[in-house]
């Protein structure tokens, strides 16, 4: 992945970062982030671009910050706009051009050429513009200077080699007068400026553009060159916003973020039990997919719900339904989110995913988030952004937005609507790679109904369940049921109740067959025994009559012998 | 017409002329004898030159949009016309004065 090689690359070299050259801040939110501290201090940085990319505005920006914030007055030399167009056209972001040159910060001049009333005959030099641009800059003592756009010299005088060497020479002597310079050039078909300026301003070149994909256009910013210093070389969306320019330099951000081994709550107290007891980690980026009506966005908002009850804010970026269906919506299954936005901990931004291109998003999300400060973000869904870019920008976009999270310790759940044909475990865009924790809600259709389940399907970094929950929404909110396993198969809703119901009967049903068996066995056994009883009540009486016998026996015997006796003597027998 | 007219008869006009120099440049003298030469030929009584020196007044460099040396500014008869250079080229100063026709 080239980008990430970049970024290590980036940050390898920082460590070793010998003395640089001066800079000087442009105050342009991002632009001083992406040249490391700003242009290169007392020479001219070429600005190039094509018509309305912004050009004259980095230019005006770059002196109204220098003025306000860095003490440093500017010269404004325009080649195009007069003094009343230039102060119209920036009232809007709240400069007050009239202001700062009362004040002796700004000075303005307009160089205006008209061919039709000018005539050319013999030679001439230039010097009326060195003189003015140096009265300019004397009357202020200016440190920057803004040249907007220098070129039209070449369409207002007809000797291009006239202006060539004088141009050269400007450039130089604006060198020697110290001053930090911004030229601004119209860009030319196959280089950088229609005029080849680019040659004489060697030191810092930015490249601005404007592109259009999918009928929707970013700018961006690219800084072509930058002699003597590093220097992000990738191309920057930026955005021309109520405050002026910002440009968005989240490919800076490396993967050296710090990780947090802090847990929270995901709303559910059953998938909490099911993400090793404790939720998520925070920091951590969470992927919930499914098809539609799976109760993502229940899951999103139960995630929020469970933030503000920890008095955390949350983000919660809309990109199908507005706010208060939402809201609705989650009343219905007994999750009020109501009072946390009253307490602003809640923050709920419906966006339309095809209002601007990926680069815009970014750049408002960043907004969102400097300002707002959420420890939680919830995306949902991600699916409607990807209808905005190629695959390889939607790539870009997440695991740009993505690394900004992380590096700010921000928590991120993005719901991902997977259409039915598709595989399940396929995530259009190809960033379940980027995230963390990554659940699916799946839908299983039986016996005329649909229900829900959910399964984890990977979890870095903590134990979690393999197991597979029903998933149930019911007016009191969100439960996880256990669901049928057992006969090889897994049951759900209706079909798991009724199984359940016919395991029980079937168990009663057991149980009464052995309550009958074991009664049958007592009583076939008290039946022996009655047996064992009378059989041994037989052999007592059997037993009593041979005592009987032997007895009679043994008094016969003596009877017979006294008898035998008793007769001798009556026969008295010798 | 009426252009025509004021073209055709520049006698009863009054020509103001305003060099823009910077120091005493080669360029800048010749300009200056070109012009006076030129003056001289064409209009020789209603003329005015007025040398200014962008080196001593710097501000004065706005008024008149003055972006090369030497300029030439006729600021009278309007309108102001701009020619450029050390007006070596006297067809097209006279061109560039619109006195072009005088001379014939």
């Amino acid at each position: 992945m080239p980008l990430v090689i970049f970024i290590i690359q980036l940050n390898n070299t920082s460590k070793s970062r010998n003395v640089q050259l001066p800079k000087c801040p442009t105050g342009i939110q991002g632009l001083d982030e992406i040249t490391g501290g700003g242009l290169p201090k007392g020479r001219p940085t070429l600005v190039c671009g094509s018509a309305g990319c912004g050009k004259t505005l980095l230019g005006m920006e770059f002196l109204v910050r220098g003025a306000t914030e860095y003490g440093e007055p500017g010269v404004f030399i325009s080649f195009e706009e007069t003094v009343e167009e230039l102060t119209q056209n920036v009232t809007s972001l709240g400069w007050d051009l009239e202001q700062l040159v009362a004040e002796k910060k700004l000075a303005i001049d307009c160089l205006y050429i008209e061919p039709s009333e000018i005539q050319e005959t013999g030679e001439y030099d230039l010097e009326g513009i060195f003189i003015r641009i140096g009265y300019a800059i004397d009357s202020i003592g200016a440190k920057r200077v803004v040249l907007d756009t220098i070129e039209v010299l070449f369409s207002g005088l007809s000797n291009t080699g006239i202006v060539r060497a004088e141009l050269r020479r400007l450039f130089r002597w604006l060198k020697t007068k110290g001053v930090t310079a911004i030229i601004t050039g119209e860009r030319g078909d196959n280089s950088l400026t229609r005029q080849g300026i680019e040659e004489y301003v060697s030191d810092c070149v930015i490249r601005l553009d404007q592109r259009i994909y999918e009928e929707l256009s970013t700018r961006r910013l690219q800084i072509f060159k930058y002699r003597g210093s590093q220097h992000g070389s990738n191309e920057y969306p930026f955005l021309i916003e109520e405050n002026g320019i910002s440009v968005l330099p989240i490919t800076s951000i490396g993967l050296n973020h710090s990780v947090s081994s802090d847990r929270i709550s995901c709303g559910i107290p059953r998938l909490d039990a099911m993400l090793g007891g404790q939720g998520y980690f925070r920091g951590s980026s969470v992927l919930v997919t499914g098809m539609a009506g799976t109760g993502k966005s229940t899951i999103a908002a139960a995630f929020a719900a469970a933030t503000c009850q920890r008095g955390e804010k949350c983000l919660y970026l809309a990109f199908e339904e507005a706010p208060q269906q939402i809201l609705r919506n989650m009343r219905s299954i007994g999750m009020d989110l109501e009072p946390y936005i009253q307490q602003e901990l809640l923050q709920i931004q419906a966006l339309r995913p095809t209002a601007h291109g990926l680069e815009v998003h970014l750049v408002q999300i960043h907004r969102s988030l400097s300002y707002f400060q959420p420890t939680t973000v919830i995306i949902d869904p991600i699916s409607n952004l990807t209808l905005t870019g190629s695959p390889l920008q939607i790539k870009a976009f997440f695991m740009r937005l993505i690394d900004y999270l992380k590096s700010q310790q921000v928590t991120v759940l993005m719901n991902n609507l997977i259409s039915g044909g598709s595989s399940l475990e396929n995530t259009e865009i190809g960033i379940s790679s980027l995230m963390d924790t990554w659940l699916e809600v799946r839908v299983i259709e039986s016996n005329g109904e649909r229900n829900r389940i959910l399964q984890l399907i990977k979890s870095r970094g903590m134990e979690h369940s393999n197991q597979v929950r029903e998933f149930r929404l019911t007016s009191q909110g969100i439960e996880l049921v256990d669901v049928y396993l057992g006969q090889n198969k897994v049951l759900t809703g209706t079909a798991r109740a009724i199984q359940e119901l016919a395991d029980k009967q079937a168990s009663l049903r057991r149980q009464q067959q052995v309550a009958n068996r074991r009664r049958e066995l007592e009583q076939q056994r008290q039946v022996i025994q009655a047996q064992i009883a009378t059989l041994q009540m037989q052999m007592e009486a059997e037993k009593t009559e041979l005592d009987h016998l032997n007895q009679e026996e043994s008094l016969e015997k003596a009877g017979f012998l006294q008898d035998q006796e008793r007769i001798a003597q009556l026969r008295r027998a010798d | 017409m009426n252009q025509q007219n004021e073209h055709n008869s520049p006698e009863s006009e009054k020509w103001e002329l305003r060099l823009y120099v910077a120091g005493q440049t080669p360029k800048s003298v010749r300009a200056f004898a070109n012009l006076k030469k030129l003056c001289e030929e064409y209009l020789p009584t209603q003329y005015q030159i007025e040398v200014i020196d962008l080196l001593h007044n710097p501000e004065l460099a706005k008024q008149d949009q003055i972006l090369a040396i030497p300029t030439l500014v006729r600021k009278l008869p309007i309108p102001i016309r701009q020619i450029i250079g050390d007006l070596s080229n006297q067809e097209k100063v006279l061109l560039g004065l619109e006195i072009a026709k005088i001379g014939e």
